[in-house]
């Protein structure tokens, strides 16, 4: 009676353990199942595409009935111009701030502003564009006398916000790691705390803080919702800050709606989104082997 | 000869006891310092304060018991929003049922059961890809494999499905941190007295890092919640006339359902003749849901770590 029971025990407990082998691989299945399932959709349209028509031309007229063409350049030209001016802003923010948490307050203040990070970085996207276009775009207007306020610097004001909290907690993390005798030896030496993190911190940190930057790249990258409603939606290489520009993601998002199944503008979309998958792949991967890098250090 | 020591020792003491143009400098730029760094803070909690007030108070007007409790009608503009609020009750819902068991057991073997090999260190990696693929491309996963490939349709059930992969390595991630919270002597003094792997995780590890957990999955709650781009390429729809307010509305495996976050993207977006205070009061609502669980999480994660016997 004893040995079924220690029996039943034992199978119970292989067979919990199998179900955790199982999900501990999951992730594994679910990122080529991403990269599977979305090629798929748009292989049919491989056959067609000349690549460096798909990734160098600008003329994006996927719904013209006698010629369309699909040129992914602008929308790229115009990911990538709308992520680097997010950065350019944001940067200086995000590493100031991960610095400020972590070198210069303590106690109440530096739980308070690691809540403040938190809650920013749990504002949705679409909440984020909703302010764009409702917020920030008439003030863009008012202040810059600019005719659209929609534009790529609402978007990368936008994208600026949502990539800061990633930097600053995953920056401070790097900040954190540097050992307190760097700091002791700084200070017994007389320099002052500028001092201790321009000469000391900063270099000392210098790779974790960038895989903080790449992340937020990252985030900026895929966001979806803030620059479908803020950037302005149209397709062109933007020559000022204050050109409506338009992102991989959100043409995917604003048109496949309108696309029937199957069709080549639909397989397009999907070949964008691969696009989008590789993108971020390489700098997600980037980023991981850099902190990965550091901690063996 | 001896009076030059002496003459040193009074200059040290005399730039310890008063302050020097030296020092009074030093402290100068020590304070800039802080205020240069303090501001960068500080303009990411303005920002945050601003929006939140402005959202509040222009959605004001439009905030009612009424307007949580109605539906909406005339695609939207006129009525309230209970069935898009229940909407994302049933994907947040269905999405949790999924990925919170899926993740903390996938954390409990990358915690307790993986070798440090290089499998591991794949694993690792596509936990963190996950995490870093763009909202839209799950979205157009969740289109090609639940809508199409499995035959579900567009459905709540695609879209929370679609979700729950999405928010995935959140409760990975936090599972991990708190299953590794938990000191090794734990484990080794539960092993010694004869369990096996199992119910060590079981009996000794997860209730000792139970907070961790909790706050994963409320995160991964928020998250749910204001999601846009991969639910409305997968089961939400624009807008869908309901004429019950109780809370069972749709069927899950069926039905395409509203949600707040497509109804704000909606009605901010192609609503011409909503009233201007109408999809303020949305994202009112809908921010206050999200920030009301991020607070709860916090709030969770700092009693069950003041209670923490370790």
């Amino acid at each position: 009676m004893k040995q079924r029971r220690r029996q039943a025990e034992i199978l119970g407990e292989r067979a919990i353990e199998a179900l955790i082998y199982v999900c501990g691989f999951s992730a594994i299945i679910f990122v080529f199942g991403i990269f599977f399932f979305v090629l798929r959709e748009g292989a049919p349209f491989l056959a067609k595409l000349k690549i460096g028509e798909f990734l160098f031309s600008i003329d994006w007229f996927p719904t013209s009935q006698t010629q369309a063409k699909y040129g992914v350049g602008a929308l790229i030209a115009g990911t990538l111009s709308v992520t680097a001016l997010a950065m350019v802003i944001a940067v200086p923010f995000g590493l100031g701030a991960a610095v400020f948490v972590s070198e210069f307050c303590t106690g109440k203040l530096k739980e308070t502003l690691k809540v403040v990070i938190e809650l920013l970085a749990a504002i949705p996207s679409v909440v984020w564009g909703f302010v764009g276009l409702t917020v920030l775009s008439p003030i863009i207007i008012a202040t810059f006398h600019v005719p659209i306020g929609v534009n790529m610097f609402n978007g990368a004001l936008l994208l600026a916000l949502m990539s800061v909290p990633i930097m600053v907690s995953i920056g401070e993390d790097a900040l954190k790691a540097v050992p307190d005798s760097y700091r002791e030896a700084a200070l017994a030496l007389g320099a002052t705390k500028w001092q201790l993190v321009y000469r000391v911190l900063l270099p000392a940190a210098k790779n974790g803080l960038l895989a903080a930057v790449l992340l937020g790249v990252g985030r900026a990258i895929g966001e979806t919702m803030a620059v479908l409603m803020a950037t302005g939606h149209s397709v062109r290489i933007p020559h000022s800050i204050f050109d409506p520009v338009r992102t991989l993601t959100a043409t995917i998002a604003a048109e496949l709606g309108e696309t029937s199944k199957g069709s080549d503008h639909y397989q397009v979309l999907f070949l964008i989104g691969v696009l989008l998958f590789g993108i971020t792949f390489v700098v997600n991967l980037t980023a991981d082997m850099i902190v990965k890098g550091i901690k063996r250090k | 000869m001896a009076a030059a020591p002496s003459n040193t020792t009074a200059t040290a003491n005399r730039a310890i006891f008063t302050e020097t143009p030296f020092v009074r400098k030093k402290r100068r730029t020590e304070l800039v310092a802080r205020c240069f760094f303090g501001a960068m803070a500080a303009a990411m909690v303005i920002p945050l304060v601003l929006i939140v007030g402005y959202v509040i108070v222009q959605g004001a007007p439009s905030l009612s018991w009424e307007f949580l409790t109605a539906n909406p009608r005339l695609g939207g503009i006129r009525g309230g929003i209970w069935s898009a609020l229940v909407g994302t009750i049933y994907i947040v819902t269905i999405s949790l049922c999924v990925s919170a068991p899926i993740g903390v057991l996938s954390a409990v073997y990358l915690t307790e059961y993986a070798r440090d090999n290089w499998f591991t260190r794949i694993v690792n990696l596509a936990v963190v890809n996950l995490a870093g693929v763009p909202s839209i491309v799950h979205g157009l996963f969740g289109l090609g494999a639940f809508v199409y490939a499995a035959g579900m349709g567009k459905s709540i059930l695609s879209a929370s499905l679609t979700l729950s992969i999405m928010t995935l390595p959140v409760i990975i991630a936090s599972t991990k941190e708190a299953l590794s919270a938990v000191p090794r002597s734990f484990r080794e003094a539960c092993w010694n007295v004869g369990a096996t792997r199992w119910q060590t995780i079981r009996r000794i590890v997860l209730p000792n890092s139970i907070s961790g957990i909790l706050t994963g999955v409320i995160l991964q709650v928020s998250r749910t919640a204001g999601e846009t781009a991969p639910v409305m390429l997968t089961g939400v729809a624009t807008f869908k006339a309901v004429e019950s307010t109780g809370l069972f509305l749709y069927n899950p495996i069926k039905d395409q359902c509203m949600a707040l976050s497509m109804h704000l993207y909606y009605i901010a977006t192609q609503a011409s003749n909503a009233a201007p205070s109408l999809p303020f009061a949305i994202a009112t609502v809908l921010l206050c849901v999200v920030l009301v669980v991020n607070a709860t999480a916090i709030g969770v994660r700092a009693y069950l770590r003041s209670r923490k016997k370790w």
